[in-house]
C-alpha cells in the first residue's frame, strides 16, 4: 500500500491529477442535477395562481 | 409528454421519428431515462479502468510511475476534440435548421468540453514537468490545445451575453464553426512542427508500440469518459430544455406534477 502511494517517487504528480480531474468530473456531472431541481421548484412556484402559456410543440 | 403531440405528424416513420427528435419534451424524457444509465456505466469503466491503470499495469522503462497520468491526460485530450466537434455539429444544426434542441445541445456541452480541455492541459503539465522537466512550453501542440480552451470560453462568453437567445445561438454557432479549423491543428501539431510532446502512441496500426497491460486501461478508460460525457450532457441538456422551455405547458405540467 505505502509503495501503490508512494508511485515511484512520482505521488504528488499522480495524484494531484487524478484527484482534480475525478473531482471535476464528479462536480459537472451533480451541479445540472441541481439546476434541475432548482429549476422545476422555481416554476412551480412562479406559475402558482397564473394561466400557462401553452407554446407546447416548438421546435 | 403526450401534451406535444398535438400537431398533426407527416406520413412515413422517418418524419415521426424527425418530430420527435426535434420534440423538447421528447428529449428531456430521453436525457432523464438515459443519463443515469450511462453515469452508472462510467462508474463501473473507471472503477475497472483506475484499478488496471494505477495497480495493474507495469511503470514504465523509461517514465517509471509518473506514465500513469496517461490514462486520464490522453482520454482528456481526445474528448476535448471530440467534443468540440460534436458542440459545432451541433451548433451548425441549429443555425441551419432553426432546431432549439439543437442550440440546446451545443450550449451542454461547451462547459464539459472546456473541463476536458482544461483537465488535458492541467495532467499533461503535471507530466510534463517530471518527464521535460517544465511544467509548460509555447509548444505548437500545447499553444493549439489552450486555443481550443479559448474557443469553449468564448463560445458560452457569446452565447451568454446576448440576451436574445436566436441571436445568441447564430453568433456562437458561427464562432464554433470557424474553430473547428483549429482541431486539424492541434491533431497534426506533432506532424508539422519539431514538439516536444510525443507524437500518437495508440493508433499506430499494426504496429503496437504499447504492452498489452498498458493499453487496455487506456482504452477502458476511453470508454468510461464517453459514457461520462454522454450521461453529463444529458444531465446539462434538462437544466437547458427547462429554463428555455419554461413558459411551455409540458414544463408546466411537470413543475407541477
Amino acid at each position: 500500500m505505502g509503495d501503490f502511494l508512494h508511485m515511484g517517487g512520482y505521488a504528488f504528480y499522480v495524484w494531484t491529477s487524478y484527484l482534480v480531474v475525478l473531482a471535476l468530473l464528479l462536480w459537472h456531472f451533480l451541479a445540472p442535477l441541481n439546476r434541475v431541481r432548482s429549476l422545476l421548484r422555481t416554476i412551480s412556484l412562479q406559475s402558482d395562481g397564473k394561466d400557462a402559456k401553452n407554446t407546447g410543440g416548438q421546435v | 409528454m403526450s401534451s406535444n403531440n398535438t400537431a398533426p405528424a407527416p406520413t412515413g416513420r422517418r418524419w415521426v421519428w424527425f418530430h420527435r427528435f426535434g420534440s423538447p419534451a421528447w428529449i428531456y424524457g430521453f436525457s432523464t431515462r438515459w443519463a443515469p444509465v450511462c453515469g452508472w456505466i462510467a462508474v463501473v469503466l473507471f472503477a475497472a479502468g483506475l484499478y488496471l491503470g494505477l495497480v495493474v499495469a507495469p511503470p514504465d522503462y523509461q517514465m517509471g510511475d509518473s506514465y500513469r497520468i496517461i490514462y486520464i491526460h490522453v482520454p482528456s485530450a481526445w474528448l476535448s476534440m471530440s467534443s468540440y466537434a460534436a458542440m459545432a455539429v451541433a451548433a451548425g444544426v441549429g443555425l441551419v435548421w432553426h432546431l432549439k434542441v439543437a442550440d440546446l445541445v451545443a450550449r451542454s456541452i461547451a462547459p464539459l468540453g472546456a473541463m476536458f480541455t482544461f483537465c488535458a492541459l492541467f495532467t499533461g503539465s503535471l507530466w510534463g514537468k517530471p518527464t521535460w522537466g517544465t511544467y509548460w512550453v509555447w509548444d505548437a501542440r500545447l499553444t493549439s490545445e489552450l486555443v481550443l480552451l479559448f474557443l469553449f470560453i468564448g463560445y458560452m462568453a457569446l452565447s451568454a451575453a446576448i440576451e436574445d437567445r436566436r441571436t445568441a445561438a447564430r453568433a456562437s454557432a458561427i464562432l464554433a464553426l470557424v474553430g473547428v479549423i483549429n482541431l486539424p491543428i492541434i491533431h497534426f501539431s506533432v506532424e508539422w512542427w519539431n514538439t516536444l510532446h510525443q507524437g500518437s502512441t495508440v493508433t499506430q496500426l499494426g504496429r503496437p508500440t504499447m504492452d498489452t497491460r498498458m493499453l487496455v486501461p487506456l482504452l477502458v478508460m476511453f470508454l468510461a469518459f464517453n459514457f461520462y460525457f454522454a450521461g453529463a450532457v444529458f444531465n446539462r441538456l434538462r437544466g437547458e430544455l427547462l429554463h428555455h422551455e419554461r413558459r411551455t405547458r409540458w414544463v408546466q405540467e411537470l413543475a407541477h406534477g
